[in-house]
């Protein structure tokens, strides 16, 4: 597990399992962030006839018409999970901010992924990370944790689950690898902040 | 070169709300993100001392939600997409 180094850094070493599963992880969550599910436009509003011939009404209308419809959370859970709605109760607001945030957010995700995967030894061994380098680690860490939450639906009783599984159940396997990654997280957290 | 319009009207939105009232920046429960994550996220990007941070982290805990920060729109929308970037889950919203 993760231990601090110099100038704000960590360092760990990786069995080779550990760095091969680590990185079976991390890449469905940059194809998600890749290949995006999106929900299909919704349907343009049908037209208003044009009875008013004021000046405002028909530039008002003409900037409504060559606005596309603001996009919506995308219909993924998992995907939906790692880019929601920055607005509650409110779609339009929602889909404005999406309109002018959403890919760069999906960069910055996919930023973080990779550099989980650059600097992760292929045959395991020692991490050593700057301090830049754990916080985008954090981040790629958190996101695929976050698929396995989503995915499944993990509740704030994490051990109470896994001791209600049966032993035989798929889940079970998914739901330990899931632990593992709180705590290669924890670790890594605690040796930047010390 | 042109003169300026002397009044206009501008077109104002039924949702049009009170501009004295700050925005807030919102972080809601997850059952997945770390307490020591979040607390670190709270220490980072708003560079909160620690105990505020913990203590933040844990209204959001108990209580399902915390308001983390207050400003304008802008610097509230700006707080949120950083952290979705870091996973949280963030929202703006007005005060009422």
């Amino acid at each position: 597990m993760f231990r601090s180094s110099k100038g704000g850094g960590a360092s760990a070493w990786l069995s080779a399992g550990e760095a091969s599963l680590l990185r079976a992880l991390v890449v469905p969550v940059m194809e998600l962030l890749n290949d995006p599910e999106r929900p299909a436009p919704p349907v343009a509003a049908e037209a208003v006839p044009a009875e008013s011939t004021d000046l405002f009404d028909d530039l008002e209308k003409m900037f409504n018409e060559t606005t596309a419809a603001p996009p919506t959370a995308p219909v993924d859970p998992v995907l939906a999970r790692l880019l929601p709605d920055a607005y509650q109760d409110d779609p339009e607001s929602a889909g404005e901010f999406r309109k002018y945030t959403e890919s760069s957010l999906r960069e910055a995700k996919k930023y973080f992924a990779q550099t989980l995967l650059e600097t992760l030894p292929a045959k395991g061994g020692r991490v050593k990370l700057s301090a830049e380098q754990a916080r985008d680690w954090l981040r790629a860490l958190n996101d695929v944790r976050l698929m396995f939450g989503v995915r499944l639906e993990v509740t704030e009783d994490f051990e109470g689950q896994l001791a209600s599984l049966d032993p035989k159940d798929p889940r079970l396997a998914a739901l330990e690898v899931y632990g593992w990654l709180g705590a290669v997280q924890e670790s890594l957290v605690r040796a930047i902040t010390k | 070169m042109s003169v300026a319009p002397a009044e206009l009207d501008l077109p104002s939105s039924a949702d049009e709300v009170t501009p004295e009232k700050p925005w807030l920046t919102i972080v809601w429960n997850d059952p997945v993100n770390l307490m020591s994550y979040v607390t670190y996220v709270f220490e980072h990007v708003f560079g909160y001392p620690k105990s505020k941070a913990e203590k933040l982290m844990l209204d959001v805990h108990h209580k399902g939600k915390a308001v983390v920060a207050s400003g304008s729109r802008e610097s509230m929308e700006r707080n949120v997409e950083v952290l979705h970037g870091y996973g949280l889950w963030a929202t703006v919203r007005q005060d009422t």
